[in-house]
């Protein structure tokens, strides 16, 4: 279908990029029909996921275990009955990215990763109660942890 | 916003299926068990409003990624 999009205007998506989020995701639970723009770029981790209904909205997306290795989440019962989730390589997960104004900066949220059951389509933004993990890892080393936000 | 009293012990059931019950009082806090079906979440608020803010951060960026790229590619 043809979609108007944040970064690219008007471009074809085929209907197998589309994504159905039941419950929108938090913030923007209105919102129920997204795509994942892969990046052409292989050598680029950074993708897009956009709002089929709203042009303007689209989140940076990335693959969380490129990024830590060592990411590791069990995903809670609801989430696997809700998405339908029958085979572990039906699975495709991202987390969201922030970028501040300085980029080297910028976090990516690990407790609420994008849990998307490629098979039947639909995607979840699951919030991982009772993990380590927060919403805002560095992607990037920072030089001083400790220094004051 | 319905507003009960309950004791411990006690329980509210809501739409017939979801079972919430005050488990322990203590100290200004209360531990809550809640039986559902499987297909309810259940995440505390301060949980889910986090997600939100950080979700309503991430659509507020100008960077390219092509940017972004360079910089992982650095740094990485």
């Amino acid at each position: 279908m043809k979609v108007q999009t944040k970064e690219f205007g008007e471009i074809e998506i085929p209907e197998e990029n589309i994504i159905l989020f039941n419950e929108g995701i938090p913030g923007f639970e209105e919102e129920k029909r997204f795509a994942i723009l892969i990046n052409e770029d292989k050598d680029n981790p950074f993708h897009w996921l956009q709002s089929l209904d709203t042009p303007d909205l689209a989140f940076i997306i990335t693959d969380p275990f490129k990024i830590y290795e060592d990411y590791d989440i069990t995903l809670p019962q609801t989430a696997i009955e809700k998405l339908r989730i029958e085979r572990e390589e039906d699975l495709i997960i991202y987390s969201i990215v922030v970028v501040p104004q300085d980029m080297t900066k910028m976090t990516t949220n690990l407790m609420g990763p994008l849990v998307i059951n490629t098979r039947e389509r639909l995607g979840k933004q699951v919030i991982l109660d009772n993990s380590d993990y927060t919403t805002r890892h560095y992607i990037f080393k920072q030089d001083s942890p400790e220094e004051v936000k | 916003m319905l507003i009960l009293t309950r004791k411990k012990g006690e329980s509210i059931i809501v739409d017939g299926k979801i079972e919430i019950r005050v488990m322990e009082l203590e100290d200004g806090r209360v531990r809550i068990g809640i039986e559902a079906p499987k297909d309810i979440d259940i995440v505390r608020k301060e949980l889910y409003e986090r997600v939100g803010e950080e979700n309503m951060a991430a659509v507020r960026h100008e960077h390219r990624l092509e940017d972004m790229k360079k910089l992982f590619k650095g740094n990485n």
